[in-house]
């Protein structure tokens, strides 16, 4: 098994050059959540030049809905949603200083490229394990887009998250090359 | 004639909705304790030991297993010899899933397709009814997950692609949808009929017991054909490379047109979930 990288955002140009696909990563410290509709938003603000919600320089954004916080629980189940979808805007905020993001599934060649220029980085999390990753999300708070319910953007604090390296600014892609060694023909 | 008052309908829809939605059934535990032990990758194996501890914690904890609590799809089998009294089904229907979805602190993820403005309470729910022999009436709840549902489709193939055809399209639909539907997966097929039954097939195909042999010997010997090539695929759990990309796959067919050949493919993340009740 290999090292684990214990990481804390905000991410410096250092630390995500320092990372490679398939790196093994605890993060503890606070990152943000958005999907779908939360990035459009974001995106459309951009376009406006309007000032954003959130801090994104060095950030890490996590795409997740969660199901609601049963009482006495920081949040309910919250593991990834599916990245793709949020292709057509992650350059745009790669290149406003975002660092990380935290989904599941390929992302586009834009993406990659983008995650090359601007130094960041795309991490997996175990899609389907939502009980077991909210253990590790101590404390969320919506901080902007309420209406959107599960699509709200949650500022949260996660202690110990673990997340694996499938993109790096060298172009290296883990669902690529994770699956050669176990293809059969 | 029996007759059955809607508010054990919603009464049932709710508590299936919450149950469904907390508690892995034991054939897809089993099915996790399988992989467990032919899988080969290390990565594949830590998260087939973190879909395990996950499972146990939505039981133990009475919390969703999965954050995508899906839109609720409910197959209803009313018997001919049946009556639902009370009021409207389809409202019971509805009114089961709003109850459940909001006392289970499940995720509303119905939204509109434009604005993509939240319903608020999960409904519509998506409804099949049958209609069968008996007094009963039997409810299947079976969310589905966003994620998974994505990685479908419908081809209408031409009789001459035949059952290499098939193959070929499922084995490629597969190797595409990669780690986006959370493998290990279970692919559902839908063979024959016309173009919208064969997506109901998938999606019924789905609901079969992993672990459970398909009856007919044909589509037996259709389904291992499948799940070798697919988990020869090395896609793996999650996607990141491994022995297990699919738990199972399920085929439904059924007769079709002269100049058609329908395929439709269903693909069903790991948390595969759907419970059912009898009234």
């Amino acid at each position: 098994m290999e090292n684990i990288i214990r990481l804390t955002p905000p991410l410096s140009d250092e630390a995500v050059a320092s990372l490679k696909s398939g790196d093994r990563v605890l993060i503890t410290g606070t990152i943000y959540t958005g999907r779908d509709a939360a990035h459009k938003r974001l995106v459309d603000l951009l376009d406006k030049g309007e000032e954003l919600p959130i801090p994104l320089a060095g950030e890490i954004i996590y795409f997740v809905g969660p199901t609601p916080a049963k009482p006495g629980k920081a949040i309910g189940s919250a593991g990834p949603t599916t990245s793709y979808r949020m292709d057509s805007y992650s350059p745009r905020l790669l290149a406003q200083g975002l660092k990380g993001m935290i989904g599941k599934g390929g992302r586009s060649l834009e993406v990659r490229a983008a995650i090359k220029e601007h130094k960041g980085i795309y991490f997996a999390a175990t899609g389907g394990a939502g009980a077991l990753l909210a253990q590790r999300i101590k404390k969320a708070e919506v901080v902007a887009y309420e209406d959107l319910g599960p699509e709200a953007i949650r500022r949260i604090e996660v202690e110990d998250f673990p997340v694996v390296v499938i993109n790096d600014i060298h172009g290296n892609d883990l669902y690529e090359q994770g699956v050669i060694p176990y293809k059969k023909d | 004639m029996r007759e059955i008052n809607v508010s054990e309908v919603v009464q049932a829809v709710s508590r299936l909705c919450v149950d469904a939605n907390y508690n892995l059934g034991d054939d897809l535990n089993q099915a996790l304790d399988r992989a467990a032990a032919v899988e080969e990758s290390p990565t594949g194996k830590d998260i087939i030991e973190q879909l395990k501890e996950n499972a146990a914690i939505a039981k133990r904890d009475q919390v969703p297993i999965c954050q995508d609590t899906g839109l609720a799809v409910i197959f209803v089998d009313l018997g001919q010899d049946a009556r639902v009294v009370g009021g409207n089904l389809n409202e019971a229907i509805n009114e089961g899933v709003r109850q459940g979805y909001r006392d289970g602190f499940l995720r509303k993820s119905a939204c509109h397709p434009f604005t993509r403005a939240n319903t608020g309470d999960n409904t519509p729910a998506i409804i099949h009814y049958r209609l069968v022999d008996g007094d009963t009436l039997k409810i299947t709840v079976a969310p589905k997950g966003g994620g998974s549902e994505n990685m479908s489709k419908v081809v209408m193939l031409k009789p001459a692609d035949g059952v290499a055809g098939i193959k070929e399209q499922v084995v490629e639909w597969v190797r595409q949808a990669g780690g986006n539907p959370c493998p290990p997966t279970i692919v559902g097929v839908g063979i024959g009929g016309n173009f919208e039954k064969s997506a109901l097939l998938a999606k019924e195909a789905l609901l079969r017991e992993v672990g459970s042999l398909n009856p007919d010997p044909e589509l037996q010997s259709l389904e291992a054909d499948l799940l070798e090539a697919v988990n020869n695929l090395g896609v793996g759990p999650q996607g990141l490379g491994g022995r297990v990309t699919s738990f199972a796959v399920h085929v439904k067919m059924l007769p079709c047109h002269i100049a058609s050949l329908p395929l439709a493919i269903n693909i069903q993340c790991h948390a595969a979930r759907h419970k059912e009740a009898v009234l």
